[in-house]
């Protein structure tokens, strides 16, 4: 029993030194990057999100790949996590079930030869050449120059072309009239909306953002999402492709879709 | 300030009615909105983002402005935002009471109701403070209204040593 106690004491010291150790080493490391960073050669190497006031660049290319082999089947922590973000779920109660925003979905795959049951999750896919953005009358569904398609609510005229054009069914109509939406996601009735790859969070975070999708998967220990920089080829995401490579869902389409897939 | 020009304005009327030899009794019940305070100032010398008059002619023109360049470019700064508008001109509902946008107590509505010029903003817009985004560390030109608040997200290391720097990393 003493024992046990000494053992706790000693673990509760090294944490102490640790916490220090660690602060220091963390301030030292600041200090050297800053040091590395005034010359500005290393710039964009440590502060990889642009700043604020600057326009998103066609240098990057967001993306993001998912491991369908670590996505767990009835899990639907993705779906929960992107409503919470973005204000999505129970707020459209005149719609019928069918009818409600889905901008991110759990869709279940089996192949019946086999057996074999697994499941995905299926969003915008942030096409290189959006079909969307090709059939739009108003120029509402446009593609920012960083590969994000996204709908322009203020030009939507609520036509829902672009959601028959779309072949990942990846967009959803508001019906009826929203309450307590958020600030970061404007949304409203008679217009059509779907997966903003949480730009929010790229314009804030750049390479370091992670879709609230992709965290909620992480916090579930998943970890099936990898979220990055198509063009950048130090980026997590474009090793991990270049290593193992990945699927697009109908490559067949040539649309050059940012969301890539493993394991279908 | 508000109360100033309020008095100022009424003044000015009075002094208008006087020269036109109007009868004064009819003006003195003039209805004028009453337009709730801002929780915060912008600087010692100014209230808001830009001079009083000036966001009282233009705020649509820097709102929709503001409005492309967030939605199409990815800049998001504070400023002429129009989240920052209202957490700053909207009591949150921490402060004991709802105010959405078809109340009289709203900030935009009180004087919107008063011209008779419809907004739809709040169609799809928060019309109060829900939940604070957390705008870029390194915003060039930090919002004076939340001054104080450090994000929770990854910063870069010229805002670490900043924070170091004022004792509050920890």
């Amino acid at each position: 029993m003493t024992h046990t106690h000494e053992i706790q004491k000693v673990d509760a010291q090294d944490r102490e030194i640790d916490s220090t150790r660690r602060q220091f080493i963390g301030g030292s490391a600041g200090a050297l990057a800053g040091l590395a960073v005034a010359p500005g050669v290393l710039l964009t190497q440590v502060a990889l999100a642009k700043p604020a006031d600057q326009p998103v660049s066609s240098a990057n290319r967001w993306g993001m790949l998912i491991d369908t082999n670590k996505c767990a089947k009835g899990c639907d922590a993705c779906v929960r996590g992107c409503q919470t973000e973005n204000g999505g779920g129970a707020n459209e109660p005149h719609s019928a079930e069918n009818q409600q925003a889905q901008w991110i979905r759990k869709v279940e795959l089996h192949d019946k030869s086999t057996g074999y049951a697994h499941s995905l999750p299926l969003m915008c896919q942030h096409c290189e050449h959006p079909p969307c953005v090709d059939v739009c009358p108003t120029g509402a569904s446009f593609k920012r120059v960083d590969g994000i398609v996204l709908v322009d609510k203020h030009i939507c005229i609520g036509c829902r072309y672009c959601m028959m054009a779309c072949p990942y069914k990846a967009r959803s109509f508001i019906h009826e009239d929203l309450q307590d939406q958020l600030p970061v996601a404007p949304r409203g009735k008679g217009t059509v909306e779907s997966c903003t790859l949480c730009m929010h969070r790229v314009d804030r975070d750049g390479d370091n953002a992670l879709p609230a999708c992709a965290e909620a998967c992480n916090s579930e220990g998943h970890e099936a999402v990898i979220f990055g920089d198509l063009n950048n080829p130090d980026s997590r995401i474009s090793q991990e492709l270049a290593k193992h490579g990945g699927t697009q869902i109908r490559a067949d389409l040539g649309l050059n879709v940012g969301i890539r897939y493993r394991g279908i | 300030m508000a109360v100033m020009l309020r008095k100022l304005r009424s003044l000015l009327l009075l002094v208008g009615m006087t020269l036109l030899g109007l009868p004064l009794t009819a003006q003195s019940g003039t209805p004028l909105p009453e337009v709730p305070e801002a929780t915060a100032r912008f600087s010692e010398t100014q209230g808001c983002v830009e001079p009083t008059a000036e966001m009282r002619k233009n705020h649509m023109k820097m709102i929709l402005h503001k409005r492309d360049q967030t939605m199409h470019e990815g800049i998001r700064t504070p400023q002429h935002s129009l989240e920052e508008c209202i957490n700053c001109h909207v009591p949150g509902d921490d402060s004991g009471k709802i105010v959405r946008i078809d109340s009289k107590e709203h900030f935009c509505n009180s004087c919107h109701s008063y011209a008779g010029v419809s907004i739809d903003c709040f169609q799809c817009h928060a019309d109060r403070p829900v939940k604070k985004t957390e705008f870029h560390p390194l915003v060039t030109k930090p919002s004076p209204h939340h001054a104080e608040a450090i994000s929770n997200g990854p910063v870069s290391t010229g805002t670490l040593e900043v924070l170091a720097e004022e004792g509050k990393l920890q």
